[in-house]
């Protein structure tokens, strides 16, 4: 099998898809001569031409509309928004009409489209393009929000996220795009969605991060074993909606449980899991849930970046701090 | 001093509105009595409904919100004549009207403005809110403009299925300030999208007039700078609607792409009104009435008589009552339909 990086893997996804249905159209902002700001569309528009691979203009809002539009005809149309700090504008589209298509017309329509974006800081650039907005998307009913954290997920979590018959934004970790490598068979399986993935077994601690910061979260699983502290490590995926039965299992084991966010803090994604486990796992907990996000600020510049990012130690702290607890 | 020469200039008066245009009968192509006839009862049919609506929300039966269409029946009704079965009409929040032209069960539509089982979407979408694929109508949509780039996106879909369908894409004068019609725009002339934006001036944005919210209130001119063809259309005209409805939708299934029509049009009911005067609007009933004008076409010309006519309005009354009857004793919808629909 061949080693990929998460970017290729979502490029080979997409060939894929585009190659076994001829409703899947490939849109944004550079895809198509260019074949998109990371190169997530490399080659494509050459293989499946300009037809398929639409080089549009540079209108986000638009983008998002013409993808209902086009879903509501039963294409599967997959949006690229360049970075997720130009992504505002569509909530628009999202909220007010993708998320409701379904809804509003009865199961009679649905709304199959994709908006893929890069998303998240660590790669030194300014504001816009670190953005970590997850959770205001994870709000919306009729919504699916994907984040892959490996080449394989990426690859089979994208198939899944476009054969989906609901509007699917696919959150890509722009920190990890080119970071790590894996084995990534090209055989159409989809992953499931709205499932988490339980990366490593342990019966301490529960670590849940997805996307980037399961590279921080695995590295302090590892750091954390040779202290005699056995992790679990889940990787979340769906955002929304999310796997509560693979949470509260691990916690009801481990009775700890971390979460990991780049995400500022308040309002986080992880209040919501904190929550989760209070209302429903709460005599399972031996300490009080640890949350080990960003900061409640704007998201800094490179000099700066590695000081806001959750780091292996601060969640190796936040994992001692609940393993020792009382 | 630099501040008094940058004092704005008052907004100028639109190019032409309906009450200035002479409307010559030898301008308009003549309709045949069975056309005439058609347009009379499909008009009526929206304005009986309305009316009864009106009524209903009156008293208190319809919830959240009724935007009538009283006044712009010419418009939904000359355009509907101009599309074959496939077709897509997508509009705005004032779509009780585009939905009946559309050949949409009156009963239905009232049974979802009563928020009934009965209804379009089960009681669930409201006023704002329907679909009929089956009917070719894409909604009903409640935010201002949003329905411009998913209409475009409509048209996309036609384009890449290589099929000859247009997109009947409406929109109002205060969307056509919103920032995503001039990215649809650009678009659909790129692309030679097969869509018609038909533009409902009906010179006021919720409140606020068409001069008063616009830079420039000639809304047809709206697409030139991306070469987008446009024209004003005498909207309370359904004889000028349909002729200028022919033109912009064989415009777009020849591949020659977009096709702006602004009707010019007026709204009798609406938005809480401190806009405008009494006799404003009674000018513009009693002058430019399209259903009377219809009215008074076939009884001048002896193509129907005035009997003829009242068979009708009698069917039509018929019909609307029987809605209105099924809108009021159709059941609720299930709380259990609060968490239907909304993913797979």
């Amino acid at each position: 099998m061949p080693e990929l990086t998460l970017v290729e893997a979502v490029n080979l996804a997409l060939a894929r898809a585009m190659a076994d249905d001829a409703d899947v159209v490939v849109l944004g902002e550079d895809v198509g001569v260019n074949g998109g700001v990371f190169r997530a569309t490399a080659g494509l528009q050459r293989r499946f031409g300009p037809e398929r691979v639409v080089d549009t203009p540079l209108a986000e809002l638009l983008i998002s509309g013409l993808c209902v539009g086009m879903a509501a005809q039963g294409l599967k149309p997959v949006g690229e928004i360049q970075f997720m700090g130009f992504l505002y504008p569509c909530i628009d589209q999202l909220v007010n009409h993708a998320s409701r298509l379904r809804h509003r017309t009865q199961g009679r329509l649905t709304c199959p489209m994709v908006l893929r974006t890069p998303y998240g800081a660590g790669i030194r650039a300014p504001e816009h393009h670190s953005e970590s907005t997850e959770v205001m998307l994870a709000h919306i009913p009729g919504l699916r929000v994907v984040v892959p954290s490996s080449p394989e997920r990426a690859y089979g979590l994208l198939l899944a996220a476009i054969r989906d018959p609901d509007p699917v934004v696919f959150l890509e970790p722009t920190r990890i795009y080119r970071a790590v490598k894996g084995e990534v068979e090209d055989d159409g399986e989809a992953l499931p969605l709205d499932v988490a993935f339980v990366l490593r077994e342990g019966r301490d601690v529960t670590l849940i991060a997805w996307g980037a910061m399961l590279k921080e979260t695995l590295a302090a699983a590892d750091a954390l074993a040779d202290e005699g502290i056995a992790a679990e490590v889940i990787d979340l995926a769906t955002l929304k909606p999310y796997d509560e039965e693979t949470i509260l299992a691990s916690v009801a084991k481990t009775g700890r449980c971390v979460v990991v966010h780049e995400a500022a803090r308040t309002a986080g994604f992880g209040a919501e899991i904190a929550a989760l486990i209070a209302e429903r796992g709460l005599l399972s907990l031996l300490a009080p849930v640890a949350r080990v996000t960003g900061y409640d600020t704007i998201v800094p510049l490179p000099r700066l970046e590695q000081h806001y990012l959750p780091s292996v130690d601060r969640v190796m702290a936040a994992a001692r701090k609940v393993v020792g607890f009382g | 001093m630099a501040v008094a020469k940058n004092k704005p200039a008052a907004p100028s008066a639109p190019r032409r509105a309906p009450t200035d245009k002479p409307g010559k009968p030898d301008e308009v192509p003549a309709f045949s009595k069975d056309d005439e006839l058609k347009a009379y009862h499909d008009m009526l049919l929206i304005r009986r409904f309305e009316e009864k609506a009106g009524q209903m929300y009156g008293m208190g039966l319809i919830g959240g919100f009724c935007h009538l269409y009283i006044g712009q029946e010419a418009v939904v009704i000359g355009m509907q004549m101009t599309l074959k079965p496939g077709d897509e009409v997508i509009t705005g929040y004032r779509d009780h009207g585009h939905m009946l032209a559309c050949g949409m069960d009156p009963k239905g539509v009232m049974a979802e403005l009563t928020g009934r089982r009965g209804g379009y979407s089960k009681g669930k979408g409201g006023s704002m809110h329907m679909f009929s694929v089956e009917k070719g109508f894409y909604g009903g949509h409640g935010i201002v403009a949003a329905q411009v780039p998913i209409g475009t996106g409509l048209a996309f879909a036609n384009r890449y299925r290589g099929n000859d369908n247009v997109s009947l894409t409406y929109f109002g004068d205060g969307a056509a300030n919103q920032g995503q019609v001039y990215e649809s725009f650009n678009m659909a002339e790129l692309w030679k999208l097969p869509v018609v934006y038909v533009i409902e001036n009906n010179r006021y944005a919720m409140g606020t007039s068409v001069t008063r919210s616009s830079a420039t209130t000639d809304l047809s001119r709206r697409g030139l700078s991306f070469n987008i063809p446009g024209e004003q259309v005498d909207g309370m005209d359904v004889r000028a609607v349909r002729a200028a409805g022919e033109k912009a939708v064989a415009w777009c299934r020849e591949g020659r792409g977009p096709y702006i029509l602004e009707m010019l049009t007026y709204r009798y009911r609406g938005h809480p009104a401190k806009y405008r005067s009494r006799e404003d609007v009674q000018k513009m009933r009693t002058e430019h009435d399209p259903i009377e004008q219809v009215r008074t076409r076939l009884i001048g010309s002896g193509m129907a008589s005035e009997d003829e006519l009242k068979k009708i309005d009698a069917a039509v009354r018929n019909l609307i009552n029987e809605a209105a009857e099924f809108a009021t004793n159709n059941p609720e919808p299930d709380p259990s339909e609060l968490y239907t629909d909304v993913l797979q």
